[in-house]
């Protein structure tokens, strides 16, 4: 098969919030810069964030970043890196009033400001009351923000390959990134890209799951591009699962439905937050909410006939309220739960939503991986931002309206790392190794020729049951160590895929099967991790690692306080420090506490 | 609540890769108690024939991928009940558009519609510090036509569209013109008018309001479409 070859300044890989971010800040540089997206930038799934982008603008209560950084470092229990999370919290409000100024239609205060409504684990004055601190467009804020940003870059004139599917990153021998090859899905041709920066920005990959509120896209591409080409993964045992996916359904119910007063409760109609988290009820933390409602489904205090659920309840707030601060919500009420909001309750149950860990990078938006006994040594060449990589802002467990954030700010902060790097003369176009899309025409070659092998959809399938009852909300030592050794089967597997379809044009089966590759490192990576971690932090909650007072929350600081890195080669593991010191000298660190909300 | 039941299509296949020519196809899969939209009966179909080809995302509606033609309608295949659909469920790509590969369309000239509207917002004024002010009235304004999810149901059900495609903006394309139009912090408004004072590319519109009727969103881009006329002719006297 012939390879066409593109040199580009710059490519990015994805097209949602990150990468759309990123090429903003190189296109108004002047940047030649290639935007490799495999679905039309706007069918990203960043459009479906709903409920708000955290930045304390302070327009409808008191607030200050100060607060905003305690809540972060606080809901990510204590993994996160505090030099990221003073970086972004304090560029918040910078890349909110930005995308404002892009015409972002957000919502207003009677005084013309953007509007703000309460959201989890977010509060004033280090955790005494919730704050309204997400800056929101009803409840389309990530489509309204997605919009946005795409819009901006019609203008900056972006160039964006449209339905082109990266497949490899390309190393050279001294490790350094020189772009990647890529797929043009309506021809089937694969092409190189090589570049002076390669910036992923390709999302997360709750389809790793079996019940997910993510899209079908999120199949973790860059992620898996990465571990195959030798970068470990940092923090994969840590997944979020939202509190309210509809039931069944796994769509999602967003935050702000609790933010604007919506209510959880049982099957007697009790509202049992209030005996989890006192304090701020339903609008605690994600983990603890999560938490929250698989105890009371455990313990038979779950609602319909086969009490696997509770209810979200806003039937007492006015429908004015509801058609107005939540439309999007009653629409899928209705679509997917057959419930109309104003009427009666939503069912709703946690649900995969958000990967924290990802690939390793520092506040910069470099790739960082451990080398000659430094911890977070820049890979030359390679960037990355927003779900896919790994700051770590979100540490164990993400506050909601942080993911919108996360992906502003070091979208932003890739970009312009990108740009300082690009005229000082540090990036240059180092020469393509021999053969450089010999592994990704080998993968193709496979699926031409596999016979025997298996099928697509079944091993997807059988890796999604695995990690849902081996990973889940509550995890056991003995079903995680049989996750292990199952995941590492359906590997095997994976090896093996097997595609009826051969067409070159739009060839879907073989884009699955490729992805499959990418969902499988991943999957990999979280089971493994996830059993090495033998202690309760954030989203990753041991039965045996419970609430004591030597381990507040499960928590062992002494031996624990460390991010995962897991390597694909040997599926191996190591450990580097939690940066616990902010980026500036006269910012006092959060000191480690316990946990309640 | 639905229960296990076996469901009847037919498809618009065509593989440029093999076919000489499109064919309908003749196929029925059957469908778990969960299966409830169209989405989730097709991707059913494609774990039998992984030979099947459509786009689709998000499965909820905002990401724009799964629009095809249902039964003579277009629509989103995501939000579509799958149980309320007349058998055989006869899918086609939407209409007008050139055919890729079965219901996959070459949507370049949709977008280049959408883009040739300038869909970003022009204000040339130094960017404060803080947002711009905007009242809740005047951004109220924007409901209804912020929301498009690009997913071409509306432009590829307008007769005007399929007959001009290279001319005529199209509903969608308009509707975005119209969001900016009306959005108070723009200061781009006669230039946008310029843009679209011509026979053709706005005024091809004749009212036939397709694409109200097929929005999945709910949208009404013929409303919208009214206004800029409005706007044309306030600014003429």
């Amino acid at each position: 098969m012939k390879v066409a070859k593109h040199t580009f300044d710059a490519v990015i890989v994805g097209a949602g919030g990150a990468g759309l971010r990123a090429a903003l800040q190189l296109s108004e540089a002047g940047m030649k810069t290639a935007v490799l997206t495999k679905v039309f930038p706007t069918r990203s799934h960043t459009v479906a964030a709903q409920g708000g982008v955290a930045a304390s603008l302070g327009n409808s209560t008191e607030d200050n970043w100060h607060w905003h950084m305690y809540d972060t470092v606080k809901g990510s229990d204590w993994l996160g890196d505090q030099d990221a999370i003073e970086f972004m919290v304090k560029k918040a409000n910078e890349v909110v009033v930005e995308l404002e100024h892009y015409g972002m239609p957000f919502d207003r205060t009677d005084n013309g400001k953007i509007y703000q409504r309460p959201f989890g684990g977010h509060s004033q004055n280090y955790g005494q009351t919730p704050v309204s601190r997400s800056c929101a467009a009803a409840d389309r804020t990530g489509h309204a923000m997605l919009h946005a940003l795409y819009q901006r870059n019609v203008r900056a004139n972006t160039q964006f390959f449209v339905e082109w599917m990266a497949m490899d990153l390309i190393r050279d021998a001294d490790g350094d990134v020189l772009g990647v090859t890529a797929m043009e899905m309506e021809t089937g041709e694969v092409s190189i890209f090589h570049a002076k920066a390669t910036i992923f920005a390709t999302g997360g990959a709750g389809r790793i799951y079996y019940s997910s509120t993510n899209a079908f896209i999120n199949t973790g591409d860059g992620v898996g591009m990465a571990a195959r080409a030798g970068i470990p993964l940092e923090d994969m045992e840590f997944w979020q699962f939202h509190p309210t996916g509809v039931a069944g359904a796994g769509v999602l119910i967003t935050e702000g439905v609790r933010g604007e007063g919506g209510i959880l409760r049982n099957a007697s109609g009790e509202r049992f937050m209030e005996r989890y988290a006192p304090n701020l009820k339903d609008l605690a933390s994600r983990d603890v909410v999560s938490r929250a409602m698989t105890t009371e489904i455990n313990e038979g205090r779950g609602c319909g006939s086969a009490k696997d659920h509770v209810l979200l309840d806003i039937t007492h707030l006015s429908p004015e309220t509801i058609n107005k601060r939540l439309p999007g919500i009653r629409e899928i009420s209705i679509q997917f739960a057959g419930v109309d909001p104003i009427k009666a309750p939503i069912p709703v149950v946690p649900t995969c939503h958000y990967q924290m860990g990802g690939i390793p990078t520092n506040y910069k938006g470099q790739v960082v991986v451990p080398k000659d006994g430094q911890p977070n040594v820049p890979v030359a060449g390679f960037y990355a931002a927003g779900e896919c990589a790994c700051a770590s802002v979100h540490g164990a467990n993400r506050l909601g309206t942080n993911s919108l954030l996360d992906l502003l700010v070091f979208g932003k902060a890739a970009g312009e790392t990108v740009v300082e790097d690009f005229r000082s003369g540090q990036l240059t176009l180092k020469p393509l190794p021999e053969n450089a899309a010999d592994v990704s025409l080998a993968r193709i070659a496979r699926l031409e020729s596999q016979t025997n092998g298996e099928d697509v959809h079944e091993v997807r399938l059988e890796m999604q049951r695995t990690m849902q009852k081996h990973a889940g909300v509550f995890r056991f030592a003995d079903i995680m160590k049989e996750g292990v050794t199952k995941i590492m089967q359906v590997a095997e597997r994976a090896k093996r895929t097997q595609i009826k379809d051969k067409s070159k044009v739009w060839n879907t089966a073989r884009t699955e099967a490729l992805e499959l590759d990418n969902l499988i490192e991943v999957a990999k990576a979280t089971m493994v991790s996830a059993e090495a971690r033998k202690e309760s932090r954030g989203a990753h909650v041991r039965d045996d690692a419970p609430d004591t007072a030597e381990h507040p929350n499960g928590r062992d600081d002494e031996n624990w306080l460390k991010h995962t890195l897991w390597f694909s080669e040997g599926n191996r593991l190591d450990y580097k420090p939690v940066t616990l010191q902010p980026m500036s000298a006269d910012v006092e660190p959060i000191a480690l506490a316990k946990r309640t909300y | 609540m639905s229960s296990k039941r076996t469901v009847q299509f037919k498809i618009y296949r065509y593989d440029p890769d093999k076919d000489d020519k499109p064919y309908m196809q003749d196929i029925s899969v059957e469908l778990e108690e969960s299966d409830k939209k169209l989405l989730d009966a097709l991707v059913r179909l494609k774990a039998k024939d992984d030979t099947l080809s459509f786009r689709r995302s998000c499965r909820e509606g905002v990401c724009g991928s799964d629009a095809m033609n249902i039964n003579g309608k277009n629509g989103l295949a995501c939000l579509t009940g799958v149980d309320e659909l007349a058998q055989p469920i006869t899918l086609r790509p939407l209409p007008g558009l050139p055919v890729i590969r079965d219901v996959i369309v070459d949507m370049t000239q949709f977008f280049k519609q959408y883009h040739s509207i300038k869909p970003y917002l022009i204000n040339n004024d130094p960017a404060p510090e803080r947002e711009r002010l905007q009242s809740p009235e005047d951004r109220e304004e924007l409901n209804g036509l912020y929301e498009c999810i690009l997913c071409a149901c509306c432009s590829t059900s307008c007769p005007s569209f399929w007959w001009n495609p290279d001319k005529f903006v199209g509903p969608a394309g308009l509707l975005a013109a119209y969001r900016f139009l009306a959005d108070t912090r723009d200061q781009a408004t006669s230039e946008r008018l310029d843009n679209l004072e011509d026979p053709y590319r706005l005024f091809r519109c004749h009212s036939i309001m397709n694409c109200v009727d097929v929005c999945p969103k709910n949208l009404n881009p013929t409303k919208a479409i009214g206004k800029i006329k409005d706007m044309m002719v306030r600014r003429a006297v």
